[in-house]
C-alpha cells in the first residue's frame, strides 16, 4: 500500500519538477530582453563559465587528439591505410567527440559551479533579498548565466575540436611519420563543411542549451540548505551528462542517416 | 570580481580564439587549403581514366612530393580526364617528354600522380601539357580481363 503511495508521490513530484523547469525556462527566456540592455553582466559570466573552462578544454582536446592519432595509426597501419589517419581523427572529433566531451567537461567544470553559486545564493537568501528590492533574480542572476553558457559552449567545442585535430597531427605526422600533406588532404576530401562541421556546431549549441538549463534550474530549485545545495550540484552533473549522451544519440540518428 | 577591463579583455580573447577555431575547422579541416608550396606553376595531363584520384592528391617524382593535383575536369570533346597539377617552382627543369602515370600508395592506399623524367633538353613551362600518360589501373577491370582471357583459353 505504502509502495503504491510512494510511487504516486514520486510521479507527482517528477511532473511538478518538469513543470517548474518549464516555467523557469520560459521566464529565463523572457528575461533575455532585459539582459540585452545590461550586456556587461553576460560578459562577466562568459568569463567565469567560458574563459575559466578554457584550460581543461584545451588540455583534454590535445590529449584526446593525440590518443586518436596513436590508436588510429596502430589500427590503420595494419591495412596500409595510414593515409586515412587525418580523416579518421577529424571525423571522430567534429561529429562526436568534440561536442560530446566538451559538453561533459562543461557540465563538470562550469555547470556544477553555476548550480552551487545559485543554490548558495538561495540558501543565504540573496535571491529573496533581490526580490525585496524589486529586482527579479531570474533576470539579474539566471538569465546572464544561461546566455553565457549558450554562447561559450559552441566556442569551447570548436576549440576542443581544433586542438584535437592538431594533437592528432602532432602524433601522426611529427611522431609516427604520416605525410603532412596526406594528413590534411585526406581530411579535406572526406570532411564536409555542412554535413560534419555544421552539424557538430548544432550539436554543441543544443548541448550548451541543455547543460546550462539543467545547471541553473537545479541551483534555483535547490533545497536551501548546505545538504540541498550539494545534492543539487551532484544532480546537475549526473543529469546533464546523461542528457548529453541521450541527446547525442538522438541528434546523430537524425543528422547522419 | 576582477577589474572589468581585464575581464572584458579575456572574454574578447576567448571569443576571438573560438571563432578562429571555427574558421580553422571550416577552412583547414573542411576543405579549403592554402598550398604549402611557395610559388607553383601549372601543368596539365590527359588520362583516359583517373580511377580514384582526387584533387589535392600528391604529385611525386622519384618518390618525392613535388606538387599537388589542383583540379580534375573532363574534356567535353573527347571525354578524356584532364588533371591539372601545381608543381613547385623549385623544380622548373622537368624535361618536356616527362611521362605521368596514376599510381596507388600500397595495395589499397590513396592514389597519386607519379612523374617519370624524359631526356629532352626543353623544359615544361606554366600551362604546358604532359602528353605521355598512363591511366589508373582499375582493379575490377583488371580482374574481369583476367577472368575473360582465362575463359577464352579454356575453350581452345
Amino acid at each position: 500500500m505504502s509502495a503504491i503511495r510512494d510511487l504516486g508521490a514520486w510521479t507527482l513530484n517528477s511532473i511538478a519538477r518538469w513543470g517548474r523547469a518549464g516555467i523557469f525556462l520560459a521566464r529565463t527566456l523572457a528575461g533575455f530582453a532585459w539582459i540585452l540592455r545590461r550586456f556587461g553582466l553576460v560578459i562577466q559570466q562568459v568569463f567565469s563559465v567560458g574563459v575559466r573552462t578554457l584550460v581543461i578544454i584545451v588540455v583534454s582536446g590535445l590529449f584526446v587528439g593525440m590518443v586518436l592519432g596513436l590508436q588510429g595509426y596502430n589500427t590503420l597501419v595494419d591495412f596500409g591505410a595510414e593515409t586515412s589517419l587525418g580523416l579518421l581523427v577529424a571525423l571522430t572529433l567534429t561529429r562526436e567527440l568534440g561536442p560530446v566531451l566538451t559538453a561533459l567537461l562543461f557540465a563538470g567544470r562550469a555547470g556544477s559551479a553555476l548550480t552551487a553559486e545559485i543554490g548558495l545564493m538561495k540558501a543565504t537568501e540573496q535571491l529573496a533579498a533581490m526580490e525585496m528590492m524589486a529586482v527579479d533574480p531570474i533576470n539579474r542572476v539566471v538569465a546572464p548565466r544561461f546566455l553565457a553558457g549558450f554562447i561559450a559552449m559552441p566556442l569551447l567545442a570548436a576549440l576542443f575540436t581544433a586542438v584535437g585535430v592538431y594533437g592528432g597531427y602532432l602524433v601522426g605526422v611529427s611522431l609516427l611519420g604520416v605525410d603532412a600533406g596526406v594528413y590534411w588532404s585526406g581530411m579535406q576530401e572526406g570532411v564536409d563543411l555542412y554535413e560534419d562541421i555544421f552539424n557538430g556546431v548544432i550539436k554543441s549549441l543544443v548541448f550548451g542549451f541543455v547543460v546550462t538549463w539543467i545547471a541553473v534550474f537545479e541551483g534555483y530549485d535547490a533545497v536551501p540548505t548546505s545538504e540541498g545545495v550539494s545534492r543539487a550540484t551532484t544532480r546537475t552533473v549526473v543529469n546533464a551528462s546523461l542528457s548529453v549522451l541521450a541527446l547525442d544519440f538522438i541528434l546523430t540518428s537524425l543528422m547522419f542517416d | 570580481m576582477k577589474n572589468k577591463g581585464i575581464v572584458e579583455f579575456w572574454v574578447g580573447l576567448f571569443v576571438v580564439a573560438g571563432i578562429g577555431a571555427l574558421a580553422f575547422l571550416a577552412f583547414q579541416v573542411g576543405g579549403f587549403s592554402g598550398d604549402d608550396f611557395g610559388d607553383t606553376y601549372q601543368v596539365e595531363a590527359r588520362f583516359s581514366n583517373v580511377g580514384g584520384l582526387t584533387s589535392k592528391a600528391p604529385v611525386n617524382m622519384a618518390g618525392v612530393r613535388i606538387g599537388r593535383v589542383s583540379a580534375i575536369r573532363i574534356d567535353s570533346n573527347n571525354y578524356d580526364a584532364i588533371v591539372e597539377m601545381s608543381i613547385d617552382q623549385r623544380y622548373d627543369n622537368l624535361p618536356i617528354d616527362t611521362s605521368a602515370s596514376i599510381l596507388t600508395q600500397g595495395l589499397l592506399g590513396s592514389q597519386f600522380v607519379g612523374l617519370e623524367p624524359g631526356g629532352d633538353d626543353l623544359y615544361l613551362e606554366d600551362g604546358d601539357e604532359i602528353t605521355l600518360t598512363q591511366s589508373a589501373v582499375v582493379l575490377e577491370q583488371l580482374i574481369s580481363q583476367m577472368l575473360f582471357s582465362k575463359a577464352e583459353g579454356d575453350e581452345q
